[in-house]
């Protein structure tokens, strides 16, 4: 073992615990040890933990501050549930119609990854954070307009801009199915998702995200994060590299999102507004920025906590916001740096 | 950098450890369940008693509609249980904050508790979600008013105490079209919400049947509910002398006084949810005089079991209650009169309550304060009448004919 | 003549927006971080506003002062507990902060006040009917306007000719720099704070007063909006805030009455990504380049 790399051993370590932690839930499930509440957890809870890990990626790895990642999501997750709809006859296998319907949303989430990164990455810091809110609230109010329907002749879609369309107004067939209502969003879904398939697709995020960092590309993202201009003057493509982190990360963001809307019947988009974004952001920065096991467990906690304690639901926020403020004043300011450090010298010295 | 990596790990290490607290609380919670002696819940009795699972949005922005319904069951269970009989229920009332993913958990909490019945969910978008969840898992559910058809399409075991949505609309439509003296209707709602687009749609299906003339639509959504300046501004420009708003009464306030600051006075006419206008804190009642609304239930009411309701509410909550509190005691009452028709006794599972249930809905009839003589359909729907209410002096009045 | 009216009722949404987006533009030009709790200390006003009149029976005028009052004392606590000890970390780490204290701010109201929400009655009730009654004006967008031109005048002279003002400027341009003049950049910058948040307790009463119902998240969207104004117009600068909360009032109330309801807001968005993507610095923002 000592061959191996510290950040090696720390990665296999990660892959390990999300294995140990499958099977241990997966045993405990199936002798019934969870109640039905534990069990309607453990899907959102591996969506969050891909959104963390993915969310990671354009923070913590790429620098860049996104306030609108659960915009990826929602597009991942209504184009999922559109694709999962209209293939209901086409597959009638369950878990193939599953991942086809995270893959279309993958894609789907990394077009529009691309198009909204193209022009926000030529812009740095506070201004960029805005303009990924902005169209995180674009894509909400989009989605807030669109009807889909689905008939033996295909896919049927409107744009309903005055308000005043109905899914009537896509003449479907007899027979046909209504997907997605407008505003009302998407009711009335066949629920696909499982555990096991957000087991694989955690695993499959920490493979990709694990692998990027320690690649090539990946030094050259975590260049360009510590100093652009010298990274620039070296010759890296600037451009190239934080796209790559950018899309990469709404791509899993996608995926997530099509896990995320196959498990519930109805789904609205204002569920991925702008506080769900903050709330993907506060894992990952408790969980520590550049830390990809960090993000799982902060996640995991941090969903468990509220529900597990109901009773302080009124607080949960207010706690967030705390521990948020106090996290960074730790660990970004060197007078409260300084005060731990001392503490720390005096709690040494005691003890020698 | 290292040292963040420990500040983050102490930090996890803490969440942990409060987690565990939380799982062996639940865990303690869960085997104290099966002898009966959940400590959240008032038990009065020692008996064998239903245990009746109560969601609705008991915090947020539509907390009103919740705490009514919940206090309305409530009192309709300490009644029951007065009377000493062999049916004896136990409530337990759970949050879902009018959010699907919410209600879903709380459904979740509720089943791991024992729930046999569920009086829920208060409002139509989590409905939408646990009622198919009943469905599969066998549990009888009576919404008190959660409206929409979808809430009870295709179930079964889903029935509702309220009237729905289309009926809602169809109804108003109706009253505006054969008692009012209006030419041009201007509508307002809400379309990301299923309540609201329920009616309007059936609303404009029934007018233009009748050749009513709608000279304006406006649409907003949960980001837009605080400024219809420009909605109104259309409105009173397309000269609307009767604007319908099929939304709930927090919008609703915000277009009565937008509607005030340019002098446009027309007249409101409003659906079950513009109930509670007159109680939201701060607001001038004098804003909403004259609006008009369809509702089941009125607390001005002189028979003897609305005289009753009130009463008792008024004493325990210190106002006056709503049309959902009316639903809330009116749900507990079915279920009690179709569990006694059914004869089903507590020892009972869920799975056979339920059957019991479905073949005793059908053939009752229940007076209750929303509504004499009401009957249901095999489908879940209710059959009864709304009547027109009228606000006069800031209080709910029957409008003289 | 609808048109005429949807125009007015822009001017007057941009009004406000224009007031919240001064504070904003003023913390950024001086302090250079976003205070994203802007929006809340909005809040935070409108509900003293609400209190002190509703429970405490007190005039309008003093109500006004208590809010301004309060959030005064608000912005300088905030600034000196959440922002100062970060004066030399990352941007990110600011920002980040600022939506934790945001989040602390409509939670704590959250709890005090409850999420239900309030109606606030309008400081000046009635309308003006002009062209033979065509055309009605609220009161209440004429004062909003009335204000909103006032702070500005008052704030032009203050930052360009009080000896305050110029230390400000100082601050914004090289804080080491002005240190070294002798000027306290820390108290500098507390001002600034204490006046944005002044102008926050002030735009919260004309918000209210517009859009009547109060609650702990009222402040997030008119916030958000006020600062993509800041940053359309060119965040730091006061006339660009000015310009930019105007012509976002117009923006969104013109579509919504002619394009779209639902859009409204995404349109609105949409502009201010297509004014960065040709102006980065806003529309009179300064471009100022990186050194290395």
């Amino acid at each position: 073992m000592k061959t191996l790399k510290k950040t090696t051993k720390v990665n296999l370590a990660t892959y390990l615990g999300v294995i140990l932690a499958f099977t241990c839930v997966t045993v405990a499930k199936g002798t019934g040890l969870l109640s039905n509440s534990m069990n309607s957890w453990l899907v959102p809870i591996c969506c969050y933990i891909v959104m963390a890990i993915s969310l990671n990626l354009t923070v913590g790895i790429s620098g860049e501050l996104s306030l609108g990642h659960a915009g990826f999501m929602s597009v991942g997750a209504f184009s999922g549930v559109v694709t999962a709809m209209s293939l209901q006859q086409a597959i009638p296998f369950s878990p193939l119609r599953l991942a086809v319907s995270m893959i279309v949303g993958a894609a789907l989430a990394a077009v529009v990854g691309l198009i909204v990164g193209i022009p926000v990455l030529r812009l740095r810091g506070d201004y960029l954070a805005i303009v990924t809110l902005a169209f995180g609230e674009i894509i909400k109010q989009l989605i807030n307009c669109l009807l889909v329907g689905w008939d033996s002749r295909g896919l049927h879609f409107a744009f309903n801009l005055d308000g005043t369309q109905t899914i009537s107004s896509l003449g479907l067939e007899e027979g046909g199915i209504a997907i997605i209502k407008g505003a009302q969003g998407a009711t009335g879904t066949v629920t696909l998702s499982s555990f096991t398939a957000g087991f694989v697709l955690v695993m499959l995020t920490l493979f990709i995200v694990l692998n990027l960092i320690q690649s090539r590309t990946g030094r050259a993202i975590m260049a360009i994060r510590d100093n652009r201009i010298a990274a620039e003057s070296v010759g890296l493509n600037i451009t190239k590299y934080k796209l790559t982190a950018f899309v990469t990360s709404a791509a899993l963001a996608g995926a997530a999102g099509a896990l995320y809307g196959l498990n519930y019947s109805n789904l609205s988009s204002s569920i991925f507004d702008f506080n769900t974004s903050i709330l993907i952001l506060v894992f990952v920065v408790l969980g520590g920025l550049g830390n990809i096991w960090g993000s799982i467990v902060a996640t995991v906690v941090l969903y468990i906590l509220p529900e597990a304690l109901r009773e302080f639901r009124d607080y949960r926020m207010l706690l967030y916001a705390i521990v948020l403020i106090l996290v960074m004043l730790v660990t970004n300011s060197p007078q409260v740096k300084a005060i731990l450090g001392h503490i720390k010298g005096k709690g040494a010295k005691s003890h020698g | 950098m290292k040292k963040k990596n420990i500040a983050a790990l102490l930090m996890a290490g803490a969440m942990c450890l409060s987690l565990f607290a939380g799982c062996t609380k639940s865990d303690s919670q869960e085997s104290a369940t099966p002898s009966g002696t959940d400590s959240n819940v008032s038990s009065s009795s020692t008996a064998a008693q239903f245990k009746i699972g109560f969601i609705g949005p008991l915090t947020g922005d539509t907390a009103i509609y919740g705490t009514n319904a919940r206090n309305g069951a409530q009192i309709a269970v300490d009644e029951i249980n007065a009377l000493g009989g062999d049916i004896q229920f136990e409530l337990n009332p759970q949050d879902d904050e009018n959010k699907a993913e919410r209600s879903v958990n709380a459904y979740n909490t509720l089943k791991d508790w024992g729930m046999q019945m569920l009086v829920g969910t208060v409002t139509t978008t989590p409905a939408l979600s646990v009622a198919p969840l009943a469905h599969t898992d066998r549990i009888f559910t009576l919404t008190p008013s959660a409206s929409s058809t979808d809430v009870v399409d295709g179930k079964d075991n889903v029935y509702q105490v309220c009237f729905t949505d289309p009926n809602q609309g169809f109804r108003s439509a109706q009253y505006i079209d054969e008692n009012m003296d209006v030419s041009k209707i201007a509508i307002i709602y809400k379309n990301d919400d299923n309540y609201s687009t329920g009616i309007y749609e059936s609303f404009k299906g029934e007018a233009d049947k009748r050749g009513m003339e709608i000279v304006y639509t406006g649409t907003f959504t949960t980001d837009t509910q605080n400024d219809f300046a420009v909605q109104v501004a259309a409105a009173q420009s397309a000269g609307a002398d009767l604007v319908y708003l099929p939304i709930y009464y927090t919008p609703a306030s915000v277009i009565l006084t937008q509607a005030n600051q340019v002098g446009y006075k027309p007249v409101f006419f409003g659906v079950d949810g513009m109930d509670g206008i007159l109680t939201s804190e701060g607001f001038d009642p004098a804003l909403a005089e004259g609006v008009m609304l369809l509702s089941p239930f009125a607390a001005d009411a002189t028979d003897e079991l609305t005289v009753n309701f009130v009463t008792e509410y008024q004493k325990r909550h210190g106002q006056l209650p709503n049309q959902f509190a009316a639903d809330g005691y009116d749900a507990v009452y079915i279920l009690y009169k179709a569990l006694t028709e059914a004869g089903c006794t507590p020892d009972m599972t869920a799975e056979e309550i339920n059957n019991a249930l479905i073949g005793a809905m059908p053939t009752i009839s229940v007076d209750g304060l929303t509504g004499q003589n009401m009957t249901w359909a095999e489908n879940g729907t209710v059959n009864k009448d709304p009547r027109a209410i009228i606000i006069k002096d800031g209080v709910y009045t029957t409008p003289e004919s | 003549m609808e048109f005429l009216n949807n125009l007015i009722i822009g001017v007057s949404l941009g009004s406000i927006y224009a007031i919240i987006a001064l504070g904003y533009t003023m913390v950024y030009g001086i302090a250079k971080m976003l205070n994203f709790a802007h929006g809340d200390v909005i809040m935070v006003g409108g509900y003293i506003s609400f209190c002190t009149t509703f429970y405490l029976d007190m005039p309008v005028w003093l109500s006004v002062l208590a809010a301004v009052a309060v959030c005064t004392v608000l912005g300088v606590v905030i600034e000196g507990l959440a922002y100062r000890p970060l004066r030399q970390a990352t941007s990110l780490a600011v920002l980040i902060t600022a939506i934790g204290v945001s989040y602390f701010l409509q939670n704590t109201a959250m709890l005090i006040w409850s999420p239900t929400p309030k109606f606030y009655t309008a400081v000046v009730s009635g309308s003006l009917s002009l062209l033979g009654g065509q055309l009605q004006v609220s009161y209440v967008s004429i004062l909003t306007v009335a204000v909103c031109l006032l702070i500005m005048v008052v704030l032009t002279l203050f930052i360009s000719k009080s000896k305050l003002g110029k230390a400000m400027r100082a601050c914004s341009e090289d804080k080491g720099a002005a240190q070294l003049m002798g000027i306290n950049v820390n108290r500098t910058i507390s001002i600034t704070f204490a006046i944005g948040s002044a102008l926050a307790a002030i735009a919260g009463v004309l918000l209210c007063s517009y859009t009547p119902q109060l609650s702990p998240t009222t402040g997030t969207q008119p916030g958000i909006k006020a600062f993509t104004a800041a940053v359309f117009g060119g965040i730091g600068s006061i006339p660009g805030a000015f310009l930019g909360g105007l012509l976002l009032g117009i923006i969104e109330s013109l579509a919504k009455a002619y394009l779209s309801t639902n859009l409204a807001s995404a349109i609105v968005f949409a502009v201010l990504i297509l004014v960065l993507l040709f102006r980065p610095s806003g529309l009179l923002g300064k471009y100022v380049p990186e050194k290395v």
